[in-house]
């Protein structure tokens, strides 16, 4: 949380949109879509201003600024982009294949829901569609964390055993469009932690000619696509690393996974992005009244800290796990792989479905869920 | 799959460098025609070389140098885009 | 923590109301939070904006349920809106309208605005708001929409506007 004395008030979409100008991509190509407008409305006038030197490619879809995106970062530009949900779907196609061919993309998405019907609200839908495609994926709680892991995402994509795509999400209007005390780092300070854009083979090096995109079989898809895993194994120190190297620049540490009251907590609730505000307030509220209650706020959805999952939750006795995306005929994603986590440990890992299209979860939802009260869709109106 | 490489040692993206030695013959199942050139008509433009699928117009010094037969699938193209008219497909006598 | 609602017509700058109110209020050492909730976006339909503010830091994300202060920039919602939905016990209203409304605090933020030959009717409102609730001052009011409107809007028109509504209320 930035400190309001040296804050200023700034939406996420314009938090996010001075990360992208204090980085200074070399290409970002683009294309609208609420509500991640804001993000680039915004960095287009720090563009036009004259204010970064980035070339803007301005396409006609969203996949094709994902397709730019991926020749442009292979090519040797440090490249970065921004989505929301059918944008996001429509990129999804090619986010595989940025990750296959280890593009370290940085991309802003304002985390919104998918249609039909068409809804331009908050929830985690689309975040869960690019879930397996080989990006990382960090879910921000507020204006002044989509800022930072903005600034730190560079440094995790380009990282030599890391080279995959990264998606920085924030919450749809709930941080885009709200206004919030947010500490920018100076300028020159971003861009010394961020550095040169360097990848290993990049296509316009003519001293080292290379193919891209090659075709494999079955003896080598297998081994390639590995990498991928691979790599995300990697990205879980990485992530560390450079969290660790950031909190040295600005104070604020923003790892992997966010522990919050849990040191003795008999109860935990799993969740990401911005209702993890709203859950720390409950938590001191329930600890005031002596319940022993905590959090664990996800921040990388891919990686999943699944070690850290595990030790954090290994004195719980309850864990509700909640999930901003529906999983129809299925379990909830993030509900499924923390009961994967904590299979035979003593903790009882309950599943909830919340959020969706942008509705609203209250404290008194929260506490319900705590108490192990709540239905499985939490505000879902029902006629049973 | 006896011979084949691990994840671990396989090129990062499967970015392939070029390797003349591993490079595929593709001229071993060429249509039953070949390229031939009259030199004397050649005018070393090289559109044959900007339009030859498979890489098989040698190229020396900026000039054109004549064909590589076990990369030459018999496809006609060069023939076809040649403005000198001199180059003609020819019988494949193997 | 104070909440405060605001409720227009898309266009009529109640989400800038929400931020400068709340830019103010960051300039006075307090933590903020502003923001807008559309329905299908058009101009002139409902929205709401909404402020809030603390000594401590604002974590939660949820929706303002209970706001502590409505402001209604546009009279003829009033008819169509109920502003009063989950207002605190003691709770205040302020329309821009003459005379008084429903026993709402009335600033005839049109006039004022006119009076000054400006359009900020949001900005009217805005200074009535922090002279009913006693912050931030209107120093502090004047400077943040310097700071934020200053760029595109002459700062005297911007602190005239804002220092209508202030003394409308302040001198009762």
């Amino acid at each position: 949380m930035a400190s309001v004395r040296t804050a200023r008030l700034l939406t996420g979409s314009e938090a996010v949109a001075n990360a992208m100008r204090q980085i200074d991509p070399d290409v970002v190509p683009i294309y609208p879509i609420t509500p991640q407008t804001p993000i680039i409305e915004r960095f287009t006038r720090f563009v036009a201003d004259g204010e970064t030197s980035t070339e803007i490619v301005n396409v006609e879809s969203e996949h094709s600024a994902m397709s730019a995106a991926v020749g442009s970062a292979l090519a040797g530009a440090r490249t970065m982009t921004a989505t929301s949900s059918q944008g996001l779907a429509l990129m999804v196609e090619v986010i595989y294949i940025a990750a296959g061919m280890r593009a370290p993309i940085v991309m802003a998405v304002g985390n919104r829901a998918l249609s039909a019907p068409i809804n331009i609200h908050g929830d985690h839908s689309d975040g869960y569609l690019a879930r397996d495609s080989g990006a990382i994926q960090l879910f921000a709680e507020n204006a002044q964390e989509a800022y930072d892991l903005m600034v730190m995402a560079p440094r995790i994509a380009e990282h030599p055993d890391v080279l995959l795509p990264v998606l920085v999400g924030q919450d749809g209007f709930t941080i885009t469009h709200s206004a919030e005390p947010v500490e920018l780092l100076p300028d020159e300070a971003v861009r010394a932690f961020v550095g040169e854009y360097r990848i290993p083979a990049p296509l316009l090096d003519l001293s080292a000619p290379r193919s891209q995109g090659m075709f494999a079989m079955p003896d080598y898809y297998f081994e390639l696509r590995h990498q991928i895993a691979a790599a995300m194994e990697r990205a879980r120190e990485v992530i560390e690393e450079v969290a660790a190297e950031y909190e040295e620049l600005s104070g604020r540490r923003l790892s992997a996974l966010e522990e919050y009251r849990l040191e003795d907590a008999e109860r935990a609730l799993v969740c990401m992005g911005s209702t993890a505000g709203t859950v720390k307030d409950v938590v001191d509220e329930l600890r005031a009244e002596g319940e022993r209650v905590g959090l664990l706020e996800v921040r990388s959805f891919r990686p999943l800290p699944i070690e850290r999952i595990r030790a954090a939750c290994s004195g719980c006795s309850e864990v509700a796990v909640l999930d901003r995306a529906d999983t129809p005929g299925g379990v909830g994603a993030l509900h499924a792989e923390c009961a994967a986590i904590l299979c035979g440990s003593r903790a009882r890992v309950r599943g909830h479905v919340y959020g969706l299209g942008g509705r609203d979860l209250s404290p008194a939802e929260i506490r319900a869920v705590f108490a192990g009260a709540a239905p499985r869709y939490v505000g879902l109106r029902s006629a049973s | 799959m006896a011979g084949l490489r691990p994840w671990e040692e396989l090129p990062i993206g499967g970015a392939v460098e070029p390797d003349p030695a591993l490079r595929p013959r593709t001229g071993g199942w060429r249509t039953g025609l070949r390229p031939q050139v009259d030199l004397d008509g050649c005018v070393n433009c090289l559109l044959c070389w900007v339009y030859c699928p498979d890489s098989a117009i040698r190229v020396v010094d900026g000039a054109f140098a004549g064909f590589d037969l076990d990369l030459c699938k018999g496809c006609e193209i060069c023939a076809a885009v040649c403005p000198a008219e001199t180059i003609a497909m020819v019988a494949d006598d193997g | 923590m104070k909440e405060i609602r605001w409720h227009a017509r898309a266009g009529q700058g109640a989400k800038t109301a929400s931020q400068l109110y709340a830019a103010a209020l960051l300039q006075a050492g307090k933590s903020v939070q502003a923001f807008p909730e559309y329905g299908p976006e058009r101009r002139g339909a409902p929205m709401r904006a909404y402020t809030r503010f603390d000594e401590r830091p604002i974590r939660r994300h949820d929706a303002v349920a209970m706001p502590d202060a409505v402001v209604v920039l546009e009279p003829s919602l009033l008819r169509d809106v109920d502003v009063e939905d989950g207002l605190r016990e003691g709770g205040l209203v302020l329309v821009n309208a003459e005379g008084s409304a429903n026993g709402y605090l009335a600033v005839p933020a049109e006039r004022l605005a006119a009076g000054l030959g400006s359009r900020f009717v949001n900005l009217v409102m805005v200074g009535a708001l922090a002279a009913a609730l006693g912050e931030p001052s209107l120093e502090e009011l004047q400077s943040a929409a310097a700071a934020l409107l200053g760029a595109k809007v002459d700062p005297h028109a911007l602190a005239a506007a804002l220092a209508a509504g202030w003394e409308h209320v302040w001198r009762g």
